[in-house]
């Protein structure tokens, strides 16, 4: 396929580009394979254009037109949220406009996406793509425990084609028997370790749910791998994120859970959490709700609560707590998992080591998280990420799971104000690139297709980006400080807010807010300068002791 | 005394409100001004202090399985305290008791009049000097050439809820004003509110006229005409009756009402629907049973939220101070304000379109002025909308409440816009409530000066002022845009931005709000630098004449001694800041300022009340969370190894998360 044939018209002249939140300009559209371009000319013809707009098509979630007389209107509704319209004079340069649009938005193969053409002049294709490998974070554990082994086992992706090569397994336990564990789970998602709590030594295992199917069927090396997990007469628990009727229905299509009969020690609690297309309806109808002007004061929270949105919010924060609560205090092991263990298992595993693990909290340790628990873990952001709150499109298998795992993560930025090492910024920027990037980071559904794609070996990677200092500076919480204990958030609904920055991102002006952050950001810093002016000061050589501490760590 | 039948119960269980199951055990005292708990166990002995007057009502609830008797008492603060009391026999006595206690029926039973903060006659004095409404008229510019003070109500021989000294148009001669007076309600004829000296545009106040169904006054048509010409530039005047349509209109059958353009020349006159006093005091409570849900749904909460319309209610205080500022900002019109009585919903309205219009009502001091202009002055029926005496039930009202909480939202819009915190809207409520200090007490002017309030008691804004460090958003700087003419806060379709103010209603529950305070920690790296700037600062003066000591060693011996003896001085702080040891404890000192701090009686009872909910008692003795003590510490890696304030929500939480 040729984006050129794609491509109606690749320019139009006098093009009137307005929305989000700035005054109308008219310049020239220009259309490429990945990009839409509208540079202005204030000058006349001789001075160089500037670019007012530089939108990556693959950001487009919806295209409407309108026609009126011999001009047209087209409305972009953007993954990111954003809306822009384009007024086109000509009617047949508007629908070729559109059309194009279109088209080279539905493109959907992972190898024609912009990131396998994107070639910054100033990173190395190869940085950042091996910055937190698994074996890293194996080393970790294995200087404070020999129960837990790094299996090949998925080398070339036959045990299970969601997980990465490399898995996190208790030492006892054999790949032959993990195999055949895997046959037992659905996709092949067996057991594995998602995280080890250093202060007691608990771990947080995460899988998919057990193909105990309508005859109960069982699998010995499956409960032979979870009982290894325990020491004698301990206790673990079980976290299904279905209700305990649908875990129950699931035996009816082969899935369903672990009985007790064949899992004594295990003790299993049900959170419902919303996935799917729930979900994504949810996303559609808050974004509804915040675009329509017509709401008054009287009816906002009413509609705000038909969304639902913030009730998955509460939930997910809710589950992760849970999870979090039974490591630290009830000092018990913990597996976590639905039905496929994609997404709200790794939405609940990821908060809960964001809660508990000081280590998530840096910039640095958030992305490890976010490659472990999430990218190869085998989050489908292909498939989930593929359309966002606007599409018209019929819903395949979109949800907003990592968004709200976004959502989740801002909530506890909020509550503990210096304990993320990034800010709201970051959020952002990762929702945004989830959706459309230029970067390989989020592409494709798992490891495997990364590797069919040689996505690794052709894309940059988003995190080589974040993490050139300048870039990364604007990332950073002024009011960061390592805070070594677990934030435990509050799940009240008092405590829970919508996110204003992501949902009304185009819609409010963020001016007095942002320059509430400059003025932080300012007090912050001529602190610091003061106090390393001030020679022999303790605070700055402490501080220094942390900075250099977490550099260790990494 | 003679009302306390039960001094002391011992045996006593407060319960937590989040998680009945916690309960501590205590001893529960009753004195002449206060309900004390005092914990049994735990070496700290916490103690959690009820002023009476804040009791807003008191309950005997159903026994429970054991025996024993729950008595649930709901403060004006919002402060919810559950007791439980073994005998049957006692927990009627302090029911009863309180019951008696809490509706005091003679100003000379509140607080203020026993209250004695150990400051003599002097201090006292100044004190009440410190916001003085003349010098805030003279601020704005006034009297000129259009206003002027007039002493027609000197006795209070016009309207008897007005101040002494009302500001009139100059052309509004004492029989305009009289006249115009007979046909107001109330007689609270139109008087200067805010002067606008960029452009001469105003806002004045009154309450309605008596218009009925055809009554006309030709004074009180001369009197907006005054009005209006005191803006010469403007050729009409803007009537703004702050009432739903409806109720004014109702208001004519009983020979009240509003105006008829027809009758005043050059008036614009408009309808901003604010609800009355009742509607929002149902609002209130219902949005206070919202807050006391125990573990609600996201849904229960939002949905409670919308059904109380307490939001709704404050964004109509908001858009009709914004519609008068923008009238005055922008349009340059001046604008006559009134409701029913005009000293309510008016009052609001007035108050906040003076606060963003105006930078100097958003400092500390500024925003007591207007209290004391809008509120105070211009006779607020304080008592009776905040049940400082025992009165009737439906003329309390939420009023001031709800101005406090307009601040507060437009403080979330505007984070640098304020001078002070909103510790202090917070502090500046519980007093209102509180009857420790005069400045509240009584339904006007006139009953405060008959009761002889400045000599017997002391003013509240004495008391913050003196606290000012504890009150202070670090994040206010003269030089900062925000900090600069008008607010314009985004009107429609922002409705989102109107949010639901935990820190006041869920105020006692700890666990609920962000664990880590920015404010205090800004404060303190604000203080620290400027500690550390000054003494760079001494540095470099030190270096420099170092230096010329240098150049001028030939210089008169006795001069050269003067200046080695400063020397020593500077290098032994020098050699004291650079003792990591004392530098830690400068550090340590910035920030323990508690909420008031320096008066003994009220930080006891505010830190006592805040400490109250932290659910972990035995953290409680570091766990509070106003304090920004955990919070330098949290960043000093050295002492991160306890931090309570970041646990301490964890236990309260537990039974949302794990019900296994």
């Amino acid at each position: 396929m040729e984006f050129a044939e794609l491509i109606k018209t690749a320019t139009v002249e006098s093009v009137l580009l307005s929305g989000a939140g700035l005054p109308p300009v008219r310049g020239t559209l220009c259309i490429t394979s990945h990009h839409l371009l509208l540079s202005s000319r204030p000058g006349g013809d001789g001075a160089p254009g500037t670019v007012e707009l530089w939108l990556l098509i693959r950001n487009v979630d919806a295209v409407e037109k309108r026609l009126a007389g011999s001009s047209g209107t087209i409305t972009l509704r953007c993954k990111d949220l954003k809306v822009l319209q384009l007024e086109i004079p000509g009617m047949e340069e508007c629908l070729n406009v559109a059309s194009s649009i279109e088209a080279l938005s539905s493109v959907d193969s992972v190898m024609m996406m912009y990131p396998f053409f994107y070639r910054p002049q100033d990173l190395r294709l190869e940085a950042g793509w091996h910055l937190f490998p698994l074996e890293q974070y194996y080393q970790q554990i294995a200087t404070q425990t020999s129960q837990w082994r790094l299996s090949g086992v998925n080398r070339d992706f036959a045990a299970c084609p969601t997980y990465p090569p490399a898995v996190i397994v208790p030492a006892a336990v054999d790949d032959e028997a993990l195999r055949k564990a895997a046959r037992f789970r659905q996709g092949g998602r067996f057991p594995v370790l998602s995280y080890y709590h250093q202060k007691n030594g608990t771990v947080m295992l995460r899988s998919s749910q057990p193909l105990t199917g309508p005859n109960r069927k069982r699998c010995r090396e499956d409960e032979l791998l979870l009982g290894t997990v325990l020491d004698e007469g301990e206790r673990g628990f079980i976290i299904d994120t279905r209700s305990a009727q649908a875990a129950k229905q699931a035996r009816m299509t082969g899935g369903g859970t672990e009985p007790k009969s064949s899992y004594p020690r295990w003790k299993r609690l049900h959170r419902p959490l919303e996935r799917g297309r729930p979900l994504q309806e949810s996303f559609i109808k808050l974004v509804d709700a915040c675009n329509d002007t017509s709401l008054t004061m009287d009816r906002w929270l009413s509609r705000l609560e038909s969304c639902r949105w913030l009730s998955h919010v509460k939930a997910a924060l809710s589950t992760a707590c849970l999870a979090a609560q039974c490591l630290d205090r009830e000092e018990a092991c913990v597996l976590v998992h639905g039905a496929e263990g994609t997404d709200t298992t790794l939405l609940v595993t990821a908060l809960a080591q964001l809660i508990l693990d000081p280590g998530c909290r840096t910039l640095a340790g958030f992305q490890g998280l976010l490659e472990r628990e999430w990218i190869e873990a085998g989050h489908p952001f292909h498939l989930r990420c593929a359309r966002s709150a606007y599409s018209h499109a019929r819903l395949k298998q979109e949800a907003p799971l990592f968004l709200l795992f976004l959502d989740c993560v801002w909530q506890l930025g909020r509550q503990f104000p210096f304990s993320l090492e990034f800010g709201e910024r970051l959020l952002l920027t990762l929702f945004d690139n989830a959706y459309a990037s230029s970067y390989g980071t989020f592409l494709g559904n798992n490891e495997k297709e990364r590797c069919l794609c040689k996505v690794k070996e052709s894309t940059h990677s988003l995190w080589a980006w974040l993490n050139q200092p300048e870039e990364k500076r604007k990332y950073l919480n002024p009011l960061y400080s390592r805070n070594a204990l677990v934030i435990w958030p509050s799940v009240e609904p008092q405590s829970i807010q919508l996110w204003q920055g992501l949902f009304f991102r185009w819609i409010r002006s963020s001016k007095y807010l942002d320059e509430a952050w400059a003025e932080i950001q300012r007090l912050v810093e001529n602190d610091d300068t003061s106090v390393e002016e001030s020679a022999g000061n303790r605070r700055s050589q402490s501080l220094s002791d942390t900075a250099a501490q977490t550099e260790n760590e990494r | 005394m003679e009302h306390i039948r039960m001094p002391k119960v011992e045996n006593v269980r407060l319960l937590d409100r989040v998680s009945s199951r916690k309960a501590t055990l205590g001893t529960l005292y009753l004195t002449a001004t206060h309900v004390i708990f005092v914990e049994n166990a735990s070496e700290t002995r916490k103690e959690t202090w009820v002023l009476h007057s804040q009791i807003s009502s008191i309950e005997k609830q159903a026994t429970t399985a054991t025996g024993c008797h729950p008595l649930l008492i709901r403060c004006k603060n919002f402060q919810v305290i559950q007791l439980i009391i073994p005998q049957e026999r006692d927990c009627h006595d302090v029911y009863i008791s309180l019951i008696r206690l809490a509706r005091p029926v003679k100003y000379e039973e509140l607080y203020c009049f026993s209250f004695n903060p150990k400051l003599d006659k002097e201090e006292q004095e100044r004190g009440w000097k410190l916001v003085d409404l003349n010098e805030e008229y003279n601020r704005m510019g006034i009297p000129n050439n259009y206003w002027q003070i007039s002493d027609v109500n000197r006795d209070y021989g016009v309207c008897d809820s007005y101040p002494t000294e009302v500001y009139v148009p100059k052309s509004a001669t004492a029989h305009i004003i009289v006249g115009s007076s007979k046909f107001r309600s109330r007689r609270r004829f139109p008087a200067l509110s805010y002067y606008c000296k960029d452009n001469n545009a105003s806002i004045c106040r009154s309450s309605q006229p008596l218009s009925g169904f055809s009554a006309r006054c030709l004074e009180d048509e001369l009197m907006l005409q005054a009005i209006r010409k005191t803006n010469p530039e403007s050729d009409f005047l803007y009537v703004v009756d702050t009432r739903p349509k409806l109720n004014a209109m109702a208001n004519r059958a009983a020979g009240k009402g509003y105006e008829n353009e027809d009758n005043y020349s050059n008036i614009k006159f408009q309808f901003i629907g604010i609800e009355n006093i009742h509607v929002m005091r149902s609002s209130l409570q219902k949005m206070l049973e919202v807050c006391e849900l125990k573990s609600p749904s996201m849904s229960d909460f939002l949905w409670g939220l919308e059904n109380s319309g307490w939001l709704k209610h404050i964004k109509a205080i908001m858009d009709a101070g914004i519609f008068i500022a923008k009238a005055v900002a922008e349009e340059g019109v001046s604008v006559l304000v009134h409701c029913s009585d005009g000293w309510d919903r008016t009052a609001q309205v007035c108050s906040v379109a003076s606060l963003l219009l105006d930078p100097y009502y958003r400092t500390m001091k500024g925003f007591m002025v207007l209290i004391e202009k809008d509120w105070v002055s211009f006779g607020h029926k304080f008592n009776h909308r905040y049940g400082n005496l025992d009165g009737d039930p439906k003329e309390i009202s939420p009023v001031i409440d709800q101005f406090i909480e307009c601040v507060w939202q437009l403080m979330e819009q505007f984070p640098c816009a304020f001078e002070f915190n909103e510790r202090f809207l917070i502090h500046v409520q519980h007093h209102i409530y509180s009857c420790q200090f005069g400045n509240f007490l009584c339904n006007s002017q006139k009953e405060r000066q008959e009761l002889k309030i400045q000599e017997r008691t002391y003013s509240l804004w004495a008391h913050l002022w003196k606290n000012r460090a504890d009150y202070l958003n670090p994040l206010y700087r003269l030089d900062h845009s925000q900090t600069q003419g008008t607010l314009r806060p985004q009107i429609a379709p922002c409705i989102f931005l109107y949010k639901f103010w935990s820190g006041m209603y869920n105020r006692f529950e700890k666990g609920m709000h962000p664990r880590q305070s920015v404010t205090d920690y800004l404060m303190a790296v604000k203080e620290e630098t400027q500690q550390l700037e000054e003494e760079l600062e001494v540095l470099g003066e030190r270096l420099a004449s170092l230096q010329k000591v240098q150049l001028n060693d030939n210089e008169v011996k006795s001069k050269q001694q003067d200046q080695n003896k400063e020397l020593g001085r500077s290098t032994s702080n020098i050699s004291l800041a650079n003792t990591p040891q004392e530098y830690n404890n400068n550090l340590k000192s910035f920030p323990s300022r508690s909420p008031s701090q320096g008066d003994e009686e009220d930080s006891a009872l505010i830190l006592t009340q805040d400490n109250l909910k932290s659910s972990d008692p035995d953290l409680s003795a570091n766990s509070d969370q106003e304090s920004g003590v955990e919070d330098l510490s949290c960043r000093s890696p050295s002492s991160g190894g306890c931090l309570p304030s970041e646990d301490s929500g964890k236990d309260s939480d537990e039974a949302v998360f794990l019900t296994i």
